[in-house]
């Protein structure tokens, strides 16, 4: 019964809207492109003032493209993050050749290695061998790897193989002290440093935002004990709260289980500044008239919140939720950079990073620092589509700014 | 005023014990006690421990007590000073914390001294001159500072330190002041280490503090009592630094309490990186090999520590604006 009252009545409030619209339109000869605008719905709206935004825009075409290649780096990876080449600890990355002594080739080549031991810092140094050229191959069949649960080897590019022989092989980045492509490493890393930030903020945001508009809308008693665990919470500070979690994991817990454990170690203090945020939007909200007229008409407070209130703040909860992103990758790499995230064989770029740690591999192997590319890359984009997003979402940013 | 601050540190008491159960709970959490992980690491080396010499250790500590008895055993010891026995070092915690938590203290002080003396001036700059060269060039900058993680520029820092200006890496001390004890020498050796970390803990912080600096700026310099001292004659120089800078400032100020926080993280991970002679490095091993109450005393500390910056940054915010009541 109720609902369909209030389907009437939210006709009601619109379509009387339009046509009057329209007709002013017609009169006061507004050309169409603007009529559009002014009957647009309120994410359209939205999507408009987003698009403008160059820079977020290139930034979100960015992110879709990194978590593309995620999706598919067992394919994009030309070796499995954990197969390791003898012989071939630390080699720098090779550069692709297009030229050589015979002139162009339109197929990129390498050139084969040849290993030295430097007597004085007892460290092998390679050399490129111009003899031996590899040129690279693509869509080759290599080492076996599982995509969306099918066994395939078939992957973009790499080495023609070289009887089972592991000795040859393409190292975009180079490799690590064990001798693993760091190409593959960062690939099969990003899968985790991308997906924990979002598991992470989609658990917050799930907490945070009923919680939010839960104490924003009753206030009293359940706003108090509400707005008491937040205050607890955050005066924790935050890296040495999530080290002393993140320590708690046992250390004999499966990969995925610890991958989830760090993830709900992250939500932890991630939903209260969510709650506190939505909160502050459903206070401003509730007295509108819209809530009223549905409280009058009998909706349930359940039906107020969820049909009414949360619609209204969803804009808002997006906003919120993509900026708090990059703030649980930078979290992660922290944690598993100090070796109390994700655990080894898992790897992520925080943890590809724990091998930077000394000195000497610092002066000797600056490559390694790659993976800190990559996250700068990644945050740097959650900025800046979060700043176009909340532009987009609130009326009056740019009037702020 | 002083009525507020009473009031305050009142009410902070109920949220204190809170904040002790829950790190009592967290620094329980882990799977067995130090005794298991001092078991763990003789097997490591070959060495047999026998089981009563364990049994033993654990009655020596405490730890065969019920958790209730042992939390408040060790918060009752808190109220007077007695924070604890340190299993890992042999010495009570209190000997060993002093000197970190005041070290850790000055660090996140002066990243803080650093924040404010460069982004209040660029702020300041940027609203002045909005949209010209430098503006756009500071707020790159600021934006890289926010996206590199602390511990990668931690990183870089000791890179550059080390190799391009041929300096020592790690520690707050040269070597023939390590072990000595405070001296006016020591000090000043400490000042001339400390500016790396400073600098890598501040560069995050730096961002936010140069953009809020820069919007409260241009919103206060819109203000009609801004264009009337102009239109008065007054220089430019009074109407920037006398009027609308105190205004302007407050944001800035309430904002304390946001900083905190995040420079008391940083500091913690930046001197795990830098091997600095502060909370980080200690309280990463405590908490690994479960050395339960140095660890809780840390965390425990540092909680306080945040505390107490937010009633100060209040404190601050009256007495910079005296149209806030604090009542």
């Amino acid at each position: 019964m109720s609902e369909t009252n209030t389907n009437q009545n939210e006709d009601q409030n619109t379509s009387p809207l339009q046509p009057a619209l329209e007709a002013d339109a017609d009169e006061t000869g507004v050309s169409q492109d603007d009529q559009r605008i002014l009957t647009a719905g309120q994410w359209r709206l939205m999507w408009r003032k987003f698009k403008r935004n160059r820079l977020a825009v290139v930034c979100g075409w960015m992110l879709l493209f990194m978590y593309t290649v995620i999706l598919l780096s067992g394919f994009i990876a030309p070796y499995n993050p954990d197969s390791r080449f003898k012989n071939r600890a630390y080699v720098s990355p090779q550069g692709l050749h297009f030229f050589d002594d015979s002139g162009f080739h339109i197929r990129p080549f390498v050139y084969g290695l040849t290993a030295n031991r430097d007597t004085a810092s007892q460290r092998w140094v390679y050399s490129q061998d111009k003899t031996r050229r590899y040129p690279v191959k693509f869509f080759v069949y290599g080492q076996e790897y599982s995509f969306l649960g099918i066994k395939t080897n078939w992957h973009l590019f790499g080495l023609d193989q070289d009887g089972g022989k592991q000795q040859r092989g393409i190292f975009l980045f180079g490799t690590d002290i064990q001798g693993r492509d760091m190409f593959s490493r960062v690939l099969y890393g990003g899968r985790v440093s991308l997906t924990i930030g979002l598991f992470g903020v989609l658990l917050s945001v799930c907490f945070g935002s009923v919680l939010g508009v839960v104490a924003g809308y009753f206030g009293g008693i359940i706003d108090n004990l509400i707005q008491r665990v937040i205050e607890i919470l955050r005066s924790f500070p935050r890296i040495p709260l999530w080290l002393a979690l993140s320590a708690a994991i046992p250390p004999n817990m499966g990969q995925l289980q610890s991958y989830f454990m760090i993830t709900i170690i992250l939500s932890i203090l991630g939903w209260t500044g969510m709650a506190r945020s939505i909160r502050g939007q459903v206070l401003s909200l509730r007295n509108e008239e819209f809530v009223m007229s549905a409280k009058l008409m009998g909706a349930s407070h359940s039906r107020v919140i969820f049909r009414h209130l949360m619609p209204a703040v969803s804009g808002y909860i997006i906003v919120v939720a993509t900026i708090a992103v990059p703030g649980m990758i930078l979290a992660e790499s922290s944690l598993s950079f100090l070796g109390l995230g994700i655990r080894p064989p898992m790897v992520s770029w925080g943890a590809l990073l724990t091998d930077c740690q000394s000195l000497t591999t610092l002066f000797y192997y600056q490559w390694l620092l790659l993976p800190a590319l990559f996250i700068i890359i990644v945050v740097f984009c959650y900025n800046f589509l979060g700043d176009g997003l909340r532009d987009a979402v609130d009326p009056y940013s740019a009037a702020k700014r | 005023m002083l009525n507020y601050i009473l009031r305050r540190l009142l009410h902070m008491i109920p949220t204190l014990i809170v904040i002790s159960v829950l790190v009592f709970v967290i620094i329980q959490l882990p799977p067995g006690d130090f005794v298991d992980s001092l078991e763990a690491e003789l097997q490591e080396s070959d060495s047999v421990a026998s089981k009563e010499a364990m049994e033993q250790l654990r009655e020596q500590y405490g730890l065969d007590k019920p958790m209730w008895e042992q939390y408040f055993k060790w918060i009752s010891g808190f109220v007077v000073g007695d924070f604890g026995y340190s299993f890992e070092w042999r010495r009570p915690v209190v000997e060993l914390i002093g000197e970190r938590l005041a070290l850790t203290f000055a660090l996140s002080f002066g990243s803080l001294v650093f924040i404010y003396l460069i982004a209040i001036p660029i702020g300041i700059y940027s609203a002045r001159h909005q949209n010209s060269m430098g503006d756009y060039a500071f707020s790159s900058f600021a934006v890289l500072g926010l996206c590199i993680p602390n511990f990668v520029l931690a990183l870089v820092a000791m890179f550059v330190v080390v190799f391009l200006l041929g300096g020592s890496a790690g520690g707050l001390f040269s070597p023939e002041y390590r072990f000595e004890p405070w001296s006016f020498g020591k000090f000043l050796n400490m000042l001339s280490h400390l500016w790396v970390p400073i600098i890598v803990v501040g560069a995050a912080g730096m961002a936010g503090s140069m953009r809020v600096m820069r919007n409260s700026m241009l919103n206060v310099l819109r203000e009609q009592y801004i264009t009337t001292a102009r239109a008065k004659g007054v220089s430019e120089f009074k109407v920037v630094y006398k009027y609308a800078l105190r205004v302007a400032a407050n944001p800035f100020i309430t904002g304390l309490g946001m900083q905190l926080p995040r420079l008391i993280s940083g500091s913690v991970i930046v001197a795990i990186v830098l091997g600095l002679p502060t909370t980080g490095p200690m309280f990463l091993k405590s908490l690994q090999g479960q050395d339960m109450y140095l660890a809780g005393s840390f965390l425990m500390f540092l909680a306080i520590l945040l505390l107490l910056g937010n009633l100060l940054s209040d404190i601050l915010l009256a007495i910079s604006d005296p149209r806030i009541r604090l009542e």
